[in-house]
């Protein structure tokens, strides 16, 4: 249905796309696979008219095409959602809808079928979660009555129950004969999910695969390219439990969803957080990253009691948080050095001179030990994902801590650099830091993780360690359950 | 590949103050075919001397505009500064000039608690404190000063005596503080943060920066370098009165914009900024010598920085 060839891409001197074929076939589910940087994006958005190729052809049920807007794609039935929601946050959703055109009686229909009838088109988007926003993206999307859909990381910002009805709407596309392009770092997704799989690595199509028969060791060989043994070497066992000193101890923590949340965590372990969408994790990495004051309860630092009123306490205090969206944390605009070295100015009896060799010296090592691939001079927004996210970590590996808060450091990181930073995580835990860790992706807590903690409605419900959570028992947990071996363990919760 | 990726985008960052140059040179070459010799070392003396207050009152314009801000009361403080230095003269030249750096920087400091701690917009922030300045300097002019102020002959010497029969002395003030900004700019701790505040104040937040500190140094800076600014400007022109640079507010913001300063923040260059005031004032020469109403010179300033914005957001795609 959908046949693309030889796609080619630069932006100035950065090549984001060599040569990219893809075909997808009527009433089919296809996966676009490929680690950051790889051209995922920069494909989707040609094909949708976002972009114009600088090479290479596309052709639609038989005929050459070539969008020069969204909105040509569109009429030629090529829609995408992307990862982030893309509603005005300050017009009503009824609003959103009239300003694109879209169907409402169509769009109702869809909303109902996600399992959101009733929803009231007044509300604002900006007073709604994310995963709401994201299915009414697909609504909207699915109201033009699509014959090819694609989904771009869609499920990355999904809590598990409502990833399901994303993949039955998609199914219901297919069994009409339409097609779904479905991009997703989630190798378990595509498995499930998906007819055929394409993969990219640098810009270049290096194989088609049928996920479902076993292919998923093949997808990451070819995503990953000739390194794909070394870092699977590396993606080890959990690290081993702590036996350093108290690092943080959290007594009776309140703030907003956050409900009387107590824990300890130590020097030399991995702690996990496993949590679903809007427990108080948010809450509790805020709290203590000075991001947010809490209403009431302790943070023990050391031996005293801490408040932190402005995250330049937290970090005096040797906390620092990686979060979750890294353009927060990062300067777009800045070269790679000045955002890995702005801690060494941030206090202002730094304000001086800089002393510029050291600074390039300690940096290096930073870029270094971090793998990342880039010219050190280069701005950092035109770095891909998953190498932004080793920037923001790499500055408190210059800026010194001693507890590192990862709020979902992973999210939409392709598996090669999720190997890496968790690598490094445990690295640094088994070196005597303490890390707590909070993922969105289950699976990942036993990649990294000593022990979890399982947060449920604002309190903390469960505490095991890394060895027994697997991704049922915290599935389990998270859903406020109680394990399956001990029925009673909850009962006092 | 990642050299040549490097190089390339240091060539056109390169050539866009390559640009700038050339269109400065552009613009002297029209004054020398319009009228053959008007181009010699005197001429140049005098752009040198008019382009000082403009350049020293657009650096304090870049240090903001860098933090993702604007300054709409440098000229009202410049003003301000060099009316009390003025008529604090009789008192002591030393004494008379200190009021005045001091009314810049008290001013720069209101504006810094405002736009740091208060959240204030820093267009409505200084705008409003703009408006304070002058409405104060009215009621002191009318209350406190009996005579005519005047200006004393260090800062007359300051603003138009000249060196070796050409180089101007405030030439030399200009060079010291251009040189200190563009390299604190570069290289201190404040510099940095000036930037990182500009792109994504969040950020530095979370990296453990006090933005608030930062902005009420930066507006206290700029308050100072008005006042220099202004004292330099009074010095130029040998008087002091109540609208002295008022014309210089919007030429202070388009020297920023022209020498290629985001106007969003984050990214830019004090060595633009000099560029920028040295073309506005070599085209203002132009303007001057051809004869041109003052109103068609306000359509050819706004058409020229209307263009050269454009162009960098083409060009350099500045977001």
């Amino acid at each position: 249905m959908l046949e693309a060839s030889g796609l080619a891409k630069n932006f100035g001197p950065v090549v984001a796309l060599r040569s990219a074929d893809l075909r997808v076939r009527g009433g089919e589910i296809h996966a676009l696979m490929g680690a950051n940087g790889a051209g995922k994006s920069t494909l989707v958005k040609i094909l949708t008219g976002a972009l114009t190729a600088d090479g290479g052809a596309i052709s639609l049920g038989g005929r050459p095409r070539s969008f020069r807007s969204t909105s040509e794609a569109r009429k030629a039935g090529l829609i995408c959602v992307y990862q982030d929601p893309s509603l005005l946050p300050d017009l009503t959703v009824l609003q959103n809808l009239k300003l694109m055109a879209t169907p409402i009686s169509r769009f109702r229909h869809y909303l109902a079928e996600l399992g959101l009838d009733g929803f009231d088109l007044q509300t604002m988007p900006r007073e709604l979660p994310r995963p709401t926003l994201s299915l009414l993206d697909l609504a909207r999307a699915l109201a033009i009555e699509p014959q090819l859909l694609l989904l771009d990381e869609i499920t990355a910002s999904l809590p598990a129950d409502l990833t399901v009805r994303v993949f039955n709407v998609a199914r219901q596309l297919r069994a009409e004969g339409r097609s779904v392009i479905f991009i997703s770092h989630r190798l378990a997704e595509v498995a499930a999910l998906c007819d055929r799989a394409t993969v990219l690595r640098d810009g270049r199509t290096v194989g088609v695969v049928e996920p479902a028969q076993g292919g998923e060791e093949r997808i990451v060989k070819l995503m990953l390219g000739p390194v794909a043994d070394e870092v699977a070497a590396e993606a080890a066992s959990p690290s081993a439990p702590a036996t350093g000193g108290v690092a943080v101890e959290v007594r009776n923590l309140k703030a907003g969803t956050l409900n009387g949340v107590s824990f300890t965590l130590r020097f030399g372990e991995v702690l996990g957080v496993a949590a679903l969408e809007g427990q108080g994790q948010e809450e509790l990495f805020d709290c203590l990253a000075g991001v947010r004051r809490p209403e009431s309860g302790q943070i023990v630092v050391g031996d005293k009691g801490s408040s932190f009123r402005h995250p330049a306490d937290a970090i005096r205090a040797g906390l620092v948080l990686i979060p979750a969206d890294r353009l927060q944390a990062l300067l777009r605009q800045r070269p790679v050095r000045e955002n890995i070295a702005l801690p060494l100015v941030s206090r202002i009896s730094r304000w001086g001179p800089i002393n510029l060799r050291r600074e390039k010296r300690s940096v290096e090592k930073a870029v270094k030990r971090l793998q990342i691939d880039t010219r050190v001079q280069s701005e950092v927004r035109r770095l891909s994902g998953g190498n932004q996210q080793k920037v923001g970590i790499a500055r408190w590996l210059v800026g010194g801590f001693k507890t590192l808060l990862c709020f979902d450091p992973t999210r939409g990181i392709d598996i090669g650099t999720k190997r890496q930073i968790y690598g490094l995580i445990k690295e640094l835990a088994a070196n005597g830091s303490a890390v707590l860790l909070f993922t969105s992706e289950l699976p990942e807590i036993q990649l990294a993780c000593s022990r979890v903690i399982v947060l449920f409605g604002g309190a903390l419900v469960d505490e095991m360690p890394a060895a027994e959570a697997d991704e049922k028992a915290l599935l389990r947990a998270a859903h406020g359950l109680p394990s399956e071996a001990d029925p009673d363990a909850q009962e006092g919760a | 590949m990642s050299t040549r990726a490097v190089s390339v985008v240091r060539l056109v960052q390169q050539r866009s103050f390559l640009v700038l140059i050339a269109l400065l040179v552009a613009l002297a070459g029209l004054i020398e075919i319009i009228r053959p010799g008007a181009v010699n070392a005197h001429w140049v003396s005098n752009i040198l001397e008019f382009a000082a207050p403009l350049g020293i009152l657009a650096a304090g314009q870049t240090l903001v505009v860098i933090t993702g801000g604007i300054d709409l009361s440098v000229a009202n403080v410049a003003t301000a500064a060099a009316y009390i230095m003025a008529s604090q003269a009789p008192f002591g030249v030393t004494r008379s000039i200190v009021a005045g750096l001091l009314v810049g920087v008290a001013v720069g400091f209101v504006n810094g608690i405002g736009v740091g701690v208060f959240r204030v917009q820093p267009l409505i922030m200084t705008l409003a404190m703009g408006l304070v300045v002058t409405g104060s300097l009215n009621v002191y002019s009318q209350a406190a000063v009996r005579s005519v102020p005047g200006v004393p002959a260090v800062i007359h010497t300051l603003g138009s005596g000249t060196v070796l029969g050409y180089v101007p002395v405030s030439l030399f003030l200009w060079a010291l503080l251009g040189a200190a900004l563009i390299i604190g700019l570069r290289s201190t701790g404040f510099g940095r943060l000036l930037y990182a505040v500009g792109d994504n104040i969040e950020a530095t937040r979370l990296a453990g920066v006090r933005g608030w500190q930062v902005l009420l140094a930066n507006y206290a800076a700029c308050g100072f370098l008005s006042a220099v600014a202004g004292l330099v400007l009074s010095g130029t022109v040998n008087a002091a009165d109540l609208s002295l640079a008022t014309v210089l507010l919007l030429p202070s913001v388009a020297a920023v914009v022209i020498g290629g300063t985001s106007i969003f923040g984050g990214s830019g260059s004090y060595s633009g900024t000099i560029v920028g005031a040295l073309i506005l004032t070599v085209l203002n020469s132009v303007l001057t010598l051809l004869d041109v109403p003052d109103a068609v010179k306000q359509v050819l300033y706004g058409a020229i920085i209307v263009v050269l914005a454009a162009a960098y957001t083409r060009v350099l795609g500045h977001e």
